[in-house]
C-alpha cells in the first residue's frame, strides 16, 4: 500500500466533516464536525512529516491539537451561554447577537 | 527492492491495519453527521479519534497519538459531553428544514468539494515517502522537543498566552453576576401563597412503599397516577412507569390465591364428613 492512502482518508474525513457542517443544526454536532476536521488536517499533517523526513509536519499538528483545544473550550462556553438565554441550541434560533 | 521503494510502500501489516480501520474511521465520521441525538455523535466521533490517534502511531508520531487519545478522547470529548448533558433533553436535532432543499444542496456541495479535493491529491506531484526512521533516531518525543524549544519557541510561547486566554475567556463567558438581591424565604413563600397555585410543597413519587423510585408517579385517590409528582426532565423524556395497573392485578392475584384456599378447605371439609 502506498502511503497516500492516508492522504484520502485525511480528505474523506475533512469532506464529512464540512458536509456536517452544513448540514445539522444542533450547535454542538456543528463543533464536533468542525473537531472531525481539524483531526483530518492534523492526519495529512502527520502523513506530510512521514513523506518529508522531518518531523516539522508533527508539531503543527501538536500546535492544531492546541488550538482545537483552546477553540473548544471558548465555543462550548458560548454554546452554553446562548442556551441559557434562548433555551435553545439549535443554530437556526440565534439570529441576533443580542437578546 | 531498493531502500527508497521499501520506505514509499508500507508493510502488509500496516496496509491491512489501514483498510481495516479506515472503514471503522469512515463509519464514526458518518455517524457524527448523521445520528440524530448529539451524544451517538459524540460517541461516534470518539471512535474516529481513537482510530486517528492508531493511525498516528502507525504513521511513526508516537507523541501525537498518546496526546490524541489523552487530550481529544481524553479531554475535548468529556468536554462535549458535559455539554451535551448540561444542554439537556432538548438538545435532540428537529429534523424540519428551514430552508427547502438544503440538505440536497449540502450533500451535493460535500460531493463536489471531495471530488475536488481528490482529484487535487492524484494530481499532485507528489515526492516518494522518505520514512522517518532517520527522524525518529533520537528518539520521537526528543526530536519534537528539540524543534518545539528552537525553531517554533515563540509559537510555543504565543500558545500559551492563548491557552491562558481561553481558560480566562471560559470562566468569564460561563459567569454570571447576580444582578438583584437573592429573595428570602420568608418572600419566597408570601409569594408562593399569593400565586394560589401550589402553596403545600409538591408531592413526593412513589406509591405507599411498594414503589419509592423516582420515576413512578404517585397515585390519586381515584388510582390515576399524578404527573405532578414526577421530576420535570423524566415527564419531558416520556420515562414515566406507571403502575397504576399494578394494584388491580395484585388484587386478582390475591383473590384467586384465596378462592383457592378457600376451595381446599372446602374440598378437606368434604373429606372430612365423608370418612
Amino acid at each position: 500500500m502506498n502511503p497516500v492512502n492516508y492522504l484520502y482518508l485525511a480528505a474523506l474525513l475533512f469532506t464529512v466533516g464540512a458536509a456536517g457542517v452544513l448540514i445539522r443544526r444542533n450547535a454542538i454536532v456543528l463543533f464536533m464536525c468542525i473537531e472531525l476536521m481539524l483531526n483530518a488536517c492534523n492526519l495529512a499533517f502527520v502523513t506530510f512529516s512521514r513523506m518529508h523526513g522531518n518531523l516539522d509536519g508533527q508539531v503543527i499538528a501538536f500546535f492544531t491539537m492546541v488550538v482545537a483545544a483552546a477553540e473548544v473550550v471558548i465555543g462550548l462556553a458560548i454554546i452554553v451561554t446562548i442556551f441559557r438565554s434562548r433555551h435553545s441550541a439549535s443554530v437556526d434560533d440565534s439570529g441576533l447577537l443580542k437578546l | 527492492m531498493n531502500a527508497a521503494a521499501t520506505a514509499s510502500m508500507t508493510s502488509t501489516g500496516e496496509a491491512v491495519q489501514f483498510w481495516i480501520l479506515a472503514v471503522v474511521a469512515t463509519g464514526g465520521a458518518l455517524g457524527t453527521v448523521l445520528m440524530r441525538k448529539a451524544v451517538h455523535s459524540a460517541l461516534s466521533l470518539a471512535g474516529t479519534m481513537i482510530v486517528l490517534a492508531v493511525f498516528y502511531l502507525a504513521n511513526g508520531a508516537y507523541f501525537l497519538g498518546v496526546v490524541q487519545i489523552i487530550v481529544y478522547t481524553g479531554a475535548i470529548m468529556m468536554l462535549f459531553l458535559f455539554v451535551v448533558m448540561l444542554v439537556g433533553v432538548t438538545a435532540a436535532d428537529s429534523l424540519k428544514e428551514t430552508i427547502r432543499g438544503q440538505r440536497w444542496l449540502a450533500a451535493l456541495c460535500a460531493l463536489g468539494f471531495g471530488v475536488l479535493l481528490f482529484a487535487g491529491i492524484a494530481n499532485a506531484s507528489l515526492r516518494s515517502f522518505d520514512g522517518l526512521g532517520q527522524a525518529n533516531s533520537g528518539g520521537n518525543v526528543q526530536g519534537i522537543a528539540a524543534l518545539l524549544f528552537t525553531k517554533y519557541v515563540f509559537a510555543f510561547e504565543i500558545t500559551g498566552a492563548l491557552l491562558i486566554t481561553a481558560a480566562v475567556g471560559a470562566m468569564v463567558l460561563t459567569h454570571r453576576e447576580r444582578t438583584e438581591r437573592a429573595p428570602t424565604q420568608r418572600e419566597l413563600s408570601v409569594a408562593r401563597v399569593r400565586r394560589g397555585k401550589q402553596v403545600p410543597p409538591l408531592p413526593a413519587p412513589g406509591v405507599y412503599a411498594r414503589h419509592n423510585a423516582v420515576d413512578v408517579p404517585g397515585l390519586l385517590p381515584d388510582g390515576t397516577p399524578s404527573e405532578l409528582t414526577v421530576n420535570a426532565t423524566l415527564r419531558a423524556r416520556g420515562q414515566i412507569r406507571d403502575v397504576s395497573a399494578e394494584a388491580l392485578g395484585e388484587l386478582a392475584a390475591l383473590e384467586q390465591r384465596s378462592s383457592e384456599w378457600q376451595g381446599q378447605k372446602q374440598g378437606e371439609g368434604r373429606k372430612g364428613a365423608a370418612q
